[in-house]
């Protein structure tokens, strides 16, 4: 009886044990991450753990370190692929860029890091990755406390669309009552697809898949009238069906999918600098400054462009960036639209229409803040 | 009254009767038919089936192989080898190559059985990938690495050499990898930072690489540790044992998965702060360590328990202390009687580290899912999924089997199969 009792107390102590290291360290990375990541980089790292508030921001640690650790995926044809050689392309991957050459002076300087469906968040509040692009749709949850991202401006308005045959007489959404619909299973694609059909009171059966392939495959051998997912996959998936002109892209947007870079929940200057270089990108495109014409442009007499550019208004040291930032990042990287046309645009397989990433003045909703 | 059965006029005793050909039904092709495919009614119905079913299976097969499209296989066969290790640096895996080749030729002829069949396994991948034109360096350090493996054999075998020694070169072999691949030795904690060439972090290495040196770490670094549960578990100090005990069940309740979520998300927790963060390569490593001791140590209990009691009492009537009786007596016996089970627990584990690919690191798998959307595949009819996951799984088969043919082999020596 005694052994016994001696027995369920040592349990207890063990498991009260485990669940105090597993618990009490837990809030530990929402209230200060950043200290244990500075004090790792900085060359006076004896000083202990020291409150958020007293340890630089993210920015100097990424200036100390030399390098900008960015999430990205390496799964998402045009968006970020690893090639042969294993270098990281696409067009989240060129954001990561352009960080680097803005904080950094060099956008070769950037370290990848795979971030995988299930633990891009993850990376990001425990302080792994400096910033994440990895076609990553931001929503409410995910902005909240809950998940603790700090969401940077949009760099790409995705949405949901439908491919039908170009000889099934469909040209809208309207047309399809009564269709026949290969969905992927278990997605936010299917519950969509359920919500726009029963809004518009039209009838569909929908044929599910479990992945993405298998989706493609039946709609190619023809067992749906239509195909649905994000339109970027859709244009992705396009060209392996076995007659690719033979398909088209319905025009309506079934739902929105706002897909934004993210850093850390509570980094203001960090998040600001991150923010303002996705800014600057879409305000250069906006004023017309390319990486072929940027050393023209340090000449204009357009005060945006002075400003842009750092010639007049310490914009880049208000965001304790070097001043003329925006002149690395466009010149090593190029504007918004150019980082859009090398990896999407006509010269790709994609070929992908801008549609609503075009600048608010071309018909799009791309918008900067204004640069002063 | 005796009578002579020859005399009875009915027993034909002056010679056996001549011979007769057995049925044509029973004998040759036909026999071998009739006895293996169609000896009943039942049989010969499971039989057409299956040759029906085969037919099919065998001749789609066919016709996708040769119809595949095997270029993106091809054009990243350095990612699926070594993931994104830097090209001009691509002499450190090389050598790290020729180092085990060196040791395995070694091992071959000082130790023979397990050892020799392993070589001659790696000895003929070696000459495949040197025949194979994948690039004239690669080929060049293929061949000089069978070459090594060859001279090291010819010394093993010819030349007494220590065995301590070379088990001595095989504990060191695994650090010095790592420094190798990496480039240096990179511990600014300790003060010590030196390189002799561009440092490439942990996050570069992947592919195939990463695949063998996560398997290899993990077994290596679980050894010990599994051993010392194991002996942990029968000891009689209640707190010792119930903590292995613990232990032991509480990492074989949960799937590996779980752990290396674990690993990724909460080591750094239980780090001191100033230490900074453990590389991913680290956190999975550590993660697959713990999980492999506690499926090691009843590996070892298995053979601890094996041991007759006498052994023990022999030991003690020796006048043995506890350490030297473990040491001299008991796991000797415990240890090789488990030799078959921790090879297959290994093989288990190099295919289980492809997990490692849901928790970012660019292993094997990891690899293949990122080859299969590069926007240079994009044109191709039905994408290159099949035959990115077909050469996924015939790596994982090939070096799977050549280690259980090499278990086999020492199985059937040790005799335990026979038991």
């Amino acid at each position: 009886m005694n052994k016994r009792l001696t027995m369920v107390g040592i349990s207890l102590l063990v498991i009260a044990i485990i669940y105090s290291a597993c618990a009490a360290p837990a809030p530990a990375p929402a209230a200060a991450p950043t200290p244990a990541e500075s004090a790792a980089a900085a060359p006076a790292a004896e000083q202990p753990a020291a409150p958020a508030a007293q340890a630089g921001s993210r920015l100097d640690l990424v200036k100390s370190r030399g390098k900008l650790i960015c999430g990205v995926n390496n799964q998402v044809p045009g968006f970020g692929n690893v090639d042969a050689s294993g270098n990281y392309s696409g067009f989240d991957v060129d954001f990561c860029k352009a960080v680097a050459a803005a904080v950094l002076g060099d956008a070769n300087a950037v370290e990848y890091r795979y971030a995988s469906g299930n633990d891009r968040f993850t990376l990001v509040s425990s302080g792994e990755v400096d910033v994440l692009f990895r076609n990553s749709t931001w929503t409410l949850t995910r902005d909240s406390a809950e998940v603790g991202m700090e969401f940077m401006p949009v760099n790409f308005y995705d949405g949901q669309g439908m491919m039908v045959r170009k000889d099934s007489g469909i040209t809208s959404l309207e047309d399809m009552d009564g269709a026949t619909i290969c969905v992927q299973s278990g997605t936010t694609t299917e519950l969509n697809l359920a919500d726009v059909f029963r809004a518009k009171g039209l009838d569909f059966t929908p044929v599910v898949f479990e992945d993405n392939d298998k989706t493609y495959s039946a709609y190619d051998e023809g067992r749906c009238d239509g195909f649905t997912t994000d339109k970027s996959g859709l244009v992705a998936t396009q060209t392996k069906l076995s007659n690719p002109n033979d398909h088209m892209i319905l025009e309506e947007t079934m739902s929105k999918e706002p897909l934004a870079g993210a850093v850390f929940q509570g980094d203001p200057v960090w998040a600001d600098a991150v923010r303002w270089v996705v800014n600057g990108l879409i305000q250069a495109e906006e004023s017309g400054v390319t990486s072929q014409n940027v050393s023209e442009m340090m000449g204009s007499a357009d005060p945006t462009v002075k400003r842009l550019l750092g010639v007049e208004g310490e914009m880049g040291a208000k965001l304790g960036l070097p001043n003329d930032f925006m002149v690395q990042v466009i010149t090593q990287v190029g504007n918004y639209g150019e980082i859009y046309d090398r990896n999407l645009g006509p010269n790709t397989p994609f070929n992908l229409p801008r549609g609503l990433n075009a600048l608010w003045t071309q018909g799009g909703i791309l918008y900067a803040p204004p640069f002063r | 009254m005796a009578t002579d059965i020859r005399s009875t006029s009915w027993v034909n005793t002056n010679h056996p009767a001549p011979a007769q050909k057995p049925p044509a039904s029973e004998v040759g092709v036909l026999g071998w038919l009739r006895t293996n495919l169609f000896s009943g009614i039942g049989n010969s119905f499971l039989t057409i089936v299956t040759l029906i079913a085969l037919y099919f299976i065998v001749t789609n097969l066919v016709q996708w192989l040769l119809g595949a499209y095997w270029e993106p296989i091809w054009v990243n066969r350095k990612l699926f080898a070594v993931g994104q290790y830097p090209l001009e640096q691509l002499w450190q895996p090389a050598l790290v190559l020729l180092m085990v080749s060196l040791l395995f030729g070694l091992s071959a002829g000082r130790w023979g059985s397990i050892m020799r069949n392993l070589g001659v396994g790696l000895g003929a991948l070696l000459l495949a990938l040197a025949l194979i034109p994948i690039g004239l360096q690669a080929q060049v350090v293929m061949a000089a690495s069978l070459a090594l493996l060859l001279i090291g054999y010819l010394i093993g075998a010819r030349i007494a050499i220590s065995g301590r020694w070379l088990a001595v070169a095989w504990v060191l072999s695994l650090p010095a990898t790592f420094v190798i691949l990496l480039g240096g030795i990179n511990l600014p904690r300790l003060g010590v930072t030196w390189n002799f060439a561009p440092l490439v972090e942990s996050n570069l290495w992947g592919g195939l690489m990463l695949t063998m040196l996560l398997a290899v770490v993990g077994i290596a670094l679980s050894f010990p540790i599994g051993v010392l549960l194991a002996l942990g578990r029968r000891s009689n100090l209640p707190v010792v044992k119930l903590f292995c005990v613990g232990y032991i069940e509480l990492i074989r309740g949960v799937p590996l998965i779980t752990l290396l979520f674990m690993g990724m998300t909460m080591l750094p927790l239980f780090l001191p702060s100033n230490w900074g963060n453990p590389s991913q390569l680290v956190r999975a490593m550590t993660a697959i360590t713990l999980f492999s001791a506690a499926y090691l140590a009843e590996n070892v209990r298995g053979g601890l328990q094996a041991i007759p009691k006498g052994q023990y009492e022999a030991a003690d009537a020796l006048g043995l202390g506890g350490f030297d009786k473990l040491r001299f007596i008991i796991l000797p016996q415990a240890l090789t009687k488990v030799i078959p089970a921790i090879v297959g627990q290994f093989i288990g584990l190099f295919k289980d580290t492809s997990l490692a690919s849901l928790v970012g690191l660019l292993e094997l798998v990891a690899v293949g899912k990122a080859v299969i959307q590069q926007p240079a595949w994009l044109g191709v009819t039905g994408g290159v999924a099949k035959e990115v996951y077909v050469f996924v799984a015939f790596v994982f088969f090939i070096f799977s089997f050549g280690m259980s043919f090499a278990s086999r082999k020492l199985e059937s020596k040790l005799g335990f199969g026979k038991r």
